[in-house]
């Protein structure tokens, strides 16, 4: 079954109100993959994104996730993924610590279990010396490795990572990659948004390039590049149309 | 909804709430001391009686359910908004299997607990200074719980509703202060214009502060208050729950 698909999205369209965000889109997404969305601001890539991790109903279209229904077993499915949000959503009031423990709880994790995990994902982040501390004194890639070792409390098959770099120096940008490659590297599947396409190149095995809702194209970044020549970012301006600043039209 | 996920979102603002009371908590008895000897003593010097009842033994019982109200209402306006919002809590917990109805029961409540909590702190602070006649205040507590329900059910309407966080100075204004100053705590209705003992009749702290005053003067509270509360808790429950799936899930 390692070729079992862990996304299937079939015509999968999202509107808020008048607006459609996004189009009709088609996907699949295989076990342990790291599959990414690249696309200017507004594309609807943290839209699909929060769509495979039951946060919202598509408006109509299927998406399956492990074989599940996102509209119909979304606890089942959440059960089994781990989030990466492109926003800060640590718990101010808790130390590092207690964050990890509060949030294995949603899981069910009894505090036995979570607190040896949440030791040994500290140490994977290279946290283990913040423990105690509270959320106001970690620096963004702290805080972006912990929201990280957040999402692995439960064990995740798939990780659904929105924008894991973003706003981050270049050591701590290093520093995310290194952790994801080794989750890539246990099987575990990855799906990821971002606007640096030097991280597509170094983690993706297939990116999809998405513009105003529609997906314009899936391949891996060897044959993109390979297809319309340049590097993935001259292949990412050719496709998207070169615009000032990603706004859109 | 799932009850037990519920009981996970109560338990993070338990956790929380635990880490920050000593913070907070003395504030809480702050006020409702105030209004106890403004009042109570101050007033009281010159209304001596209502009913036949001391002044600040008259007004004791219905700060127990102000106390109670407040609590619930601070909880499931601000703190719930600042959940939501600033700190976007709701988002990391929808993204574990706690899906959006159990988040918005954990949060109702909470709201009931915290309500309960508050007002049953301050009855024992008023009964060790006297001014409760009868053990059965006892027999309050649990309807505390209850209009806590319904103050947490109207709190997180309004936190669902509310452009900003400013627009909550509406909701007190308009909305808290009156429900406060005109549902007998300071006085009886009787004597003023029928209408409002009417408009008092629709609001949940009028019929809670008549449970706790008879109880506290050793009465039976009136079946037709608890039903009054029960009733309004079970219309107003799917609001908050159709009103927040509205603004988060979109």
């Amino acid at each position: 079954m390692s070729f079992m698909n862990v996304v299937t999205a079939k015509a999968l369209t999202k509107d808020y109100g008048a607006l459609r965000a996004v189009d009709a889109v088609d996907f699949e997404i295989a076990k342990g993959e790291c599959f990414g969305f690249l696309g200017p601001n507004g594309a609807g890539k943290t839209t699909v994104m929060r769509i495979i991790y039951c946060f919202m109903p598509p408006t109509s279209g299927e998406v399956r996730v492990f074989g599940m229904d996102v509209t119909k077993k979304p606890s089942g499915i959440k059960a089994k993924i781990g989030v990466m949000p492109q926003e800060d959503n640590l718990d101010p009031d808790l130390t590092v610590f207690e964050n990890l423990i509060v949030y294995a709880r949603y899981f069910d994790i009894p505090k036995k279990i979570s607190s040896g995990l949440a030791t040994e994902l500290l140490e994977f982040v290279e946290l283990q010396g913040k423990a105690g501390v509270k959320i106001g004194n970690l620096s963004g890639g702290m805080k972006r490795r912990l929201i990280l070792a957040r999402s692995l409390i439960n064990n995740p098959e798939l990780l659904v990572l929105d924008e894991p770099t973003t706003g981050l120096d270049p050591h701590s940008r290093h520093a995310v990659w290194d952790k994801l490659n080794l989750l890539k590297a246990k099987e575990t599947t990855l799906i990821l948004t971002t606007h640096y396409m030097e991280e597509a190149e170094k983690l993706c095995d297939r990116v999809a390039i998405m513009d105003s809702g529609r997906i314009i194209t899936i391949e891996s970044p060897a044959r993109l590049m390979q297809m319309h020549g340049g590097n993935l970012e001259d292949v990412y301006l050719k496709l998207t149309g070169v615009r000032l600043a990603g706004e859109a039209s | 909804m799932n009850l037990k996920r519920a009981f996970r979102v109560w338990q993070r603002n338990f956790t929380v709430y635990t880490k920050l009371y000593k913070s907070s908590i003395a504030l809480n008895f702050v006020e409702p001391a105030l209004y106890l000897a403004a009042l109570g003593l101050g007033l009281g010097a010159f209304v001596k009686e209502i009913n036949g009842v001391p002044y600040i033994n008259f007004i004791a019982p219905g700060i127990i359910a102000s106390s109670s109200m407040f609590a619930a209402t601070y909880e499931c306006t601000y703190g719930t908004y600042v959940r939501m919002t600033y700190q976007k809590t709701f988002d990391a917990i929808l993204a574990t299997p706690v899906n959006i109805d159990d988040l918005v029961a954990g949060e109702l409540m909470w709201g009931a607990t915290k309500s309960m909590l508050y007002g049953t702190i301050i009855m024992i602070v008023i009964s060790l200074f006297g001014l409760v006649d009868s053990a059965m205040i006892i027999l309050a507590v649990p309807i505390l719980f209850i209009c806590g329900l319904i103050f947490a059910e109207v709190s997180v309407i309004a936190a669902a509703t509310v452009p900003g966080i400013d627009t909550f100075n509406y909701f007190y204004t308009l909305l808290m202060t009156p429900m406060f100053l005109f549902s007998g705590i300071f006085f009886p209705l009787d004597n003023l214009p029928p209408v409002v003992a009417k408009i008092a009749f629709f609001t949940p702290l009028y019929h809670l502060v008549n449970i706790c005053r008879s109880f506290s003067s050793g009465q039976v509270g009136s079946i037709s208050d608890i039903l009054w509360l029960l009733v309004v808790a079970a219309i107003l429950a799917p609001y908050p729950f159709r009103l927040m799936r509205r603004r988060i899930v979109k």
